[in-house]
């Protein structure tokens, strides 16, 4: 009996029953459910951006024909010296041979071009540029850049990220709305008590506080139940873009950390929304 | 301890407009310690004087001044503290219908946040004191109107508040709890806390002569 007086004591203003948790856990949790989805959007395009920049930096090749000693120590030199290479290495001719295998079957004697592979200090630089520069120095060597279409797809997985990004801020703006307006529903469940405690010496404080609480905890277990919910297909989809990342599919792929702090910041957005929305009704009062 | 200078009240209109004033030019200086009637008919001003005690309104002109704080100039943190000291009793009660009678009791130790210890025995001498010992875990609506009146009275004294101020606290009891409630009162007031109670009862002051400020139409028209 004494527990449940204290119960009692910690909430004077009956909101276990004023507020309407049903409602606000799921309106939350299903919010909740688009912000896991967006986040792990975000880092998933996070990852093959990372991957992808990756790829167009080393997706610069410079084909040096007859590829002498000293034809190929010229290339590399000009292109080093190039501000917008960090770095040029020529491909080991043994290597080369064993990636052509396939098409060119075991032909030794056929005259392979040396071959460099360049990582770019920018990836805006003009590739047309740093063949030309090449040419001039070991006349017929061709440059070929694959990264534009790379960097273009980099360019998406911003996109993605950005509008992720956008999609979080919509999700926790819209969920301070919702908290607000059930706020303002149970100031009118419980305006009688309300203004009881503020005749009794109350501070908006206090009484802000009792409400942050409870909004705070029910936004906080409906995010959790929402991101719960998520898993599954979260799951999904990292089994579907695990390849596209080169990596093999795993619960491993997911933002844990990320996804671990949704309930947390949930209750945050309910709690600051909730004071917000009390201390501007309590401000009516003398 | 209470002084209303050139008093004015004007409630606000719908669009926030100030409204007629339905207190003007009321000036009074209650004492510590002391017991005032404020009598009247209806709409004569009676709670709306006891708003401004409670320090739930601000005077639209003139100063009230409760407890050495000036009301027209306190700022808004100043406020609770200030309602901390003085005890209400309300016509209509006013009691949290999802709180048991103890609960109700302690709320105002709760809220000043003083040790659960010191609520559990302050509570019960409390209950005793009015005679509800035993109907501590019942919710108002299953208490009598005069247990509730009483109950009333507890939530406003737990604090031993320095100005307790009563509006018509008899009105809905019968004559054996009326007698009661006026006895918790005075006792109160013997202890040394300042008492102030609104009613249009004749018969009441009779039973404890003391200061009645008479209003009609917002004004004071007697003072004796």
């Amino acid at each position: 009996m004494a527990e449940a007086k204290r119960r009692l004591a910690r909430d004077p203003l009956g909101l276990r029953r004023a507020m309407a948790d049903r409602l606000l856990i799921g309106l939350v949790a299903a919010m909740a459910l688009l912000a896991a989805l967006a986040l792990a959007g975000r880092s998933g395009a996070d990852r093959l951006a990372e991957r992808w920049r990756a790829g167009a930096q080393a997706a610069v090749t410079v084909q040096v024909p007859q590829p002498t000693p000293d034809r190929m120590t010229r290339a590399i030199a000009a292109l080093r010296a190039l501000p917008e290479v960090a770095d040029a290495e020529p491909v080991d001719p043994a290597r080369m041979a064993e990636l052509l295998r396939p098409w060119l079957g075991g032909a030794e004697g056929l005259p392979l071009p040396g071959v460099i592979e360049l990582r770019l200090a920018d990836l805006t630089a003009d590739t047309a540029l740093i063949g030309d520069r090449v040419a001039a120095e070991v006349p017929g060597a061709v440059t070929e850049a694959h990264g534009v279409w790379v960097a273009h797809l980099s360019a998406l997985s911003r996109a993605v990220q950005g509008l992720a990004l956008a999609v979080l801020g919509l999700v926790a703006a819209v969920a301070a709305a919702v908290v607000g307006v059930a706020v303002r529903a149970g100031l009118s469940a419980r305006r009688d008590a309300v203004l009881v405690l503020h005749g009794l010496g109350a501070t908006d404080a206090d009484v802000a506080a009792r409400f942050a609480r409870r909004a705070a905890w029910l936004a906080g277990a409906g995010a959790m139940g929402g991101t719960a919910l998520a898993l599954p297909a979260l799951a999904g989809l990292v089994a579907l873009a695990g390849p596209l990342a080169g990596e093999a599919a795993s619960w491993q792929g997911l933002p844990w950390l990320d996804l671990a702090l949704l309930p947390v910041m949930a209750a945050a957005v309910a709690w600051v929304s909730t004071q917000a929305t009390v201390r501007r009704w309590l401000r009516r009062l003398p | 301890m209470v002084r209303f200078s050139r008093v004015a009240l004007a409630y606000p209109d719908q669009r926030g407009r100030p409204g007629p004033d339905v207190l003007r030019d009321l000036s009074f200086t209650l004492g510590e310690g002391s017991f005032t009637w404020i009598l009247g008919p209806s709409g004569a001003g009676k709670t709306s004087v006891l708003r401004l005690m409670q320090a739930a309104l601000r005077p639209s002109q003139g100063e009230v001044e409760l407890l050495g704080i000036p009301l027209s100039r306190a700022r808004r943190r100043d406020l609770p503290p200030l309602r901390r000291r003085i005890g209400t009793v309300h016509q209509e009660f006013r009691l949290l219908s999802h709180l048991s009678a103890w609960d109700n009791v302690a709320l105002p130790l709760r809220l000043a946040a003083i040790a659960e210890s010191t609520i559990r025995a302050d509570v019960a001498d409390l209950l005793d004191w009015i005679g509800l010992t035993g109907k501590e875990e019942r919710r108002p609506e299953e208490l009598s109107g005069g247990e509730q009146q009483r109950l009333v009275i507890a939530r406003a004294v737990v604090t031993r508040p320095a100005l307790l101020v009563a509006d018509e606290p008899t009105s809905e009891l019968d004559a054996r709890q009326a007698r009661r409630t006026l006895a918790l009162l005075s006792e109160m007031n013997r202890q040394g806390t300042t008492v102030v109670v609104a009613t249009h009862s004749d018969d009441l002051p009779g039973r404890h002569p003391a200061r009645m400020l008479t209003l009609e139409g917002g004004r004071l028209v007697a003072d004796g």
